[in-house]
């Protein structure tokens, strides 16, 4: 039987997912690979949030489709605490898969196109119930708690998705993913592709929720503004890797990864009086994710780069001796930046 | 016409026929765009903030009708009414390519995938400037090397599918410069990069801007953006401008209810875990069938009777503040009394 501490919900463990670059066609040949998650490890504890934050093919989202099993991971363990006892989803047989993923269910990004537009809400809503077995006599019932669960009204279940707007939409989304009773979610950027003033709503509701019935989420998005409100820990990734991971404050406040810094420092506060920094933000672009990297994979990047940067890959270590996982950074000179964060002034 | 303006539009309508009905995008715009000065067109989806700047020139489809004043101060000092030309003629041609420029949303649906980099910008130079191709070629290399684009002269020839998305914005941008443009209309210009990348955009931007002395309409969702770069802002919401102030008074004592509304529901860095953030209940109404009185008016919690049967006039609260709303009618008559 595997073990884990009581409090945790999932523990990941040297993930990584390559995905492999083909050539040809009947003889298909392995170029190379897309190292999309590199060596990842961390913990989400019950009834709290872990947001994954980094730009685009960062393997973000690449993280949360091998936690569901969406791809097979290449390597690395993914302990899952479902109703049946602990599990590794990396090793779980096809068959079981399906029973463990009713306690771990997924909020989608794009409204628009996560919803069927034949089927009615009630269907759309009961579609988890129906994959499971769940007796049809009980879906209306269920549906209509639902349905007021996530403030919307249980006489909308008759209509189909084309009625509702986005913001309705991510709440139709919400009460599918909440129709098991699962107790981990993953949320892949669920309110990016949403206007600000519905967004407030929608981020409200995912706190509310958490509140009311001890959610855990695994927080995904790219917006570091809308991951201050929601994540208890951010873990920030930078080509395949966690590059710092940190309790939220620490990490806005007291950045010790130059990525974090800069990331923080690129996104422009809607205050005309805040501080942005544009003109220090790192130069250049991400680099690829094939080639294979000898050292820090943002060295190339990085204003405090030394030569030593290019040797070896960084560890993730502890940069507080005192409460030693409070914040890890993956770079050689962590503790000796001082690097600018968010300012609460 | 202000002589301190480039662009004036007045009352701008913009309205789609369409089967399913008419769509009333933009009801009665208008707005100043001072020369060598920035501003901001902010609001959510289909508040029309894209509509009324694509009008500007003329890039509408055919089943729009447009009506109302866009005037234009040419070079040589003449004024032109921009509504007035026709779509497709040679007037509006040569403004579109020399006079207003315009760098769009998503850099690979706008530049062709079937020309070269080179090609694409090197023909507003032979087009509106006479160049040969040699010479063409060279200033378009020039102009890759100002924004930034590394190794400019083996990578004029690829094809913007070779380039990334932060590259292709800034083709586009070098693009848009080629021409020379007194106005530069930038429709959310960094929506589809990443932060990094917007950072680096914006302040290319802002540096271009200063450096050739553009004038500029920017137009965004994203306040934190608009906070940054400009210093007028318009808000707009269901296709009207209901604010309109200088960028630190709308952010600093936002007078509109819509716009207090949007500016608290902005989630910020220096947020904290739990928090809530407030948001505007409800959501847009359909642009098929728009309101008579205030277009925030069945989202408002300060509504009242008068709200709903009549648009509110301007109010100008400040010097250049001016906020389209019944609450404050009547306060500008106090002021003006006060003064007096």
């Amino acid at each position: 039987m595997l073990q884990m501490p009581d409090d945790v919900i999932l523990q990941v463990t040297g993930l990584k997912k390559y995905f492999p670059i083909e050539s040809g066609f009947l003889l298909k040949k392995v170029l190379g690979h897309v190292k999309a998650v590199d060596d990842v490890s961390f913990t989400v504890r019950k009834g709290k949030t872990l947001g994954l934050v980094g730009e685009s093919g960062c393997g973000k989202t690449t993280i949360a489709r091998t936690v569901i099993r969406a791809y097979d991971p290449t390597a690395g363990t993914i302990l899952f605490r479902s109703r049946d006892g602990v599990v590794d989803m990396a090793k779980a047989e096809k068959k079981d898969l399906k029973r463990i993923r009713r306690d771990m269910q997924m909020i989608f990004q794009d409204p628009y196109s996560s919803l069927n537009p034949r089927m009615p809400i009630m269907e759309i809503v009961a579609e988890p119930m129906k994959a499971h077995g769940v007796p049809k006599s009980v879906y209306e019932e269920r549906v209509a708690e639902l349905l007021k669960l996530v403030g919307l009204r249980p006489e909308y279940m008759r209509r189909f998705p084309h009625s509702f707007s986005g913001g309705q939409r991510q709440r139709i989304g919400v009460a599918r993913a909440l129709a098991l009773n699962p107790s981990l979610i993953l949320a892949d950027e669920p309110v990016s592709a949403l206007d600000v003033s519905v967004q407030a709503q929608v981020l409200n509701l995912l706190l509310d929720l958490q509140e009311q019935l001890g959610l855990t989420y695994l927080f995904i998005s790219h917006d570091l503004s809308v991951v201050r409100y929601l994540c208890d820990q951010v873990a920030v990734m930078y080509l395949g890797r966690i590059v710092e991971i940190a309790d939220v404050d620490r990490l806005y406040e007291n950045p010790t990864h130059p990525y974090t810094s800069a990331l923080l420092g690129a996104v422009p506060d809607a205050n005309p009086k805040a501080s942005w920094r544009p003109h220090d933000v790192v130069k250049g672009e991400i680099g690829k994710a094939t080639a294979d990297i000898k050292g820090c994979a943002f060295a190339p990047r990085c204003p405090f780069a030394k030569p030593e940067c290019l040797e070896q890959v960084p560890e993730l270590i502890s940069v507080d001796p005192v409460n030693p996982e409070a914040q890890k950074s993956a770079c050689l000179f962590a503790r000796e930046l001082s690097l600018p964060g968010v300012s609460t002034a | 016409m202000n002589p301190k303006n480039i662009l004036e539009v007045r009352d701008l309508v913009v309205k789609f026929k369409l089967s399913e009905g008419i769509v009333h995008a933009v009801n009665g715009v208008s707005y100043d765009v001072p020369e060598g000065k920035s501003i901001g067109i902010v609001g959510e989806s289909g508040c029309g903030k894209t509509v009324s700047s694509y009008a500007l020139n003329r890039l509408l489809p055919p089943y729009a009708t447009l009506s109302g004043q866009i005037l234009f101060r040419q070079q040589d000092g003449n004024i032109i009414d921009i509504a007035k030309l026709k779509p497709e003629g040679r007037e509006i041609r040569a403004i579109r390519g020399r006079d207003i420029a315009m760098i769009f949303q998503e850099p690979m649906t706008s530049l062709s995938p079937v020309h070269t980099i080179c090609n694409q910008i090197s023909e507003a130079l032979i087009l509106f400037q006479g160049m040969t191709k040699k010479q063409a070629r060279n200033r378009t290399i020039e102009l890759l090397k100002l924004v930034g684009i590394p190794q400019a002269e083996r990578r004029v020839d690829e094809y913007p599918f070779q380039f990334s998305g932060g590259m292709r914005q800034r083709a586009m941008i070098a693009m848009a410069l080629a021409r020379n443009p007194r106005v530069l209309i930038a429709d959310e210009p960094t929506t589809a990069l990443d932060v990094t990348l917007q950072a680096q955009v914006l302040s290319l931007i802002q540096d271009l801007q200063n450096r050739f002395n553009l004038s500029m309409i920017l137009i965004t969702h994203a306040l934190g953006v608009v906070a940054h770069m400009v210093e007028t802002v318009n808000i707009m919401y269901l296709g009207r401008i209901v604010e309109t102030g200088p960028t630190m008074e709308i952010f600093e004592e936002p007078l509109h209810p819509y716009t207090q509304g949007l500016l608290q529901s902005i989630p910020k860095l220096t947020g904290r875990l739990g928090e809530r953030v407030s948001s505007i209940p409800g959501s847009v109404p359909s642009a098929y069938d728009i309101p008579k009185g205030c277009p925030f008016e069945a989202r408002c919690k300060h509504r009242m009777e008068i709200c709903r049967e009549e648009m509110p006039k301007p109010v100008t609260v400040g010097s250049e503040h001016t906020v389209y709303c019944h609450l404050y009618t009547g306060r500008e008559a106090a002021r003006d009394a006060a003064n007096a």
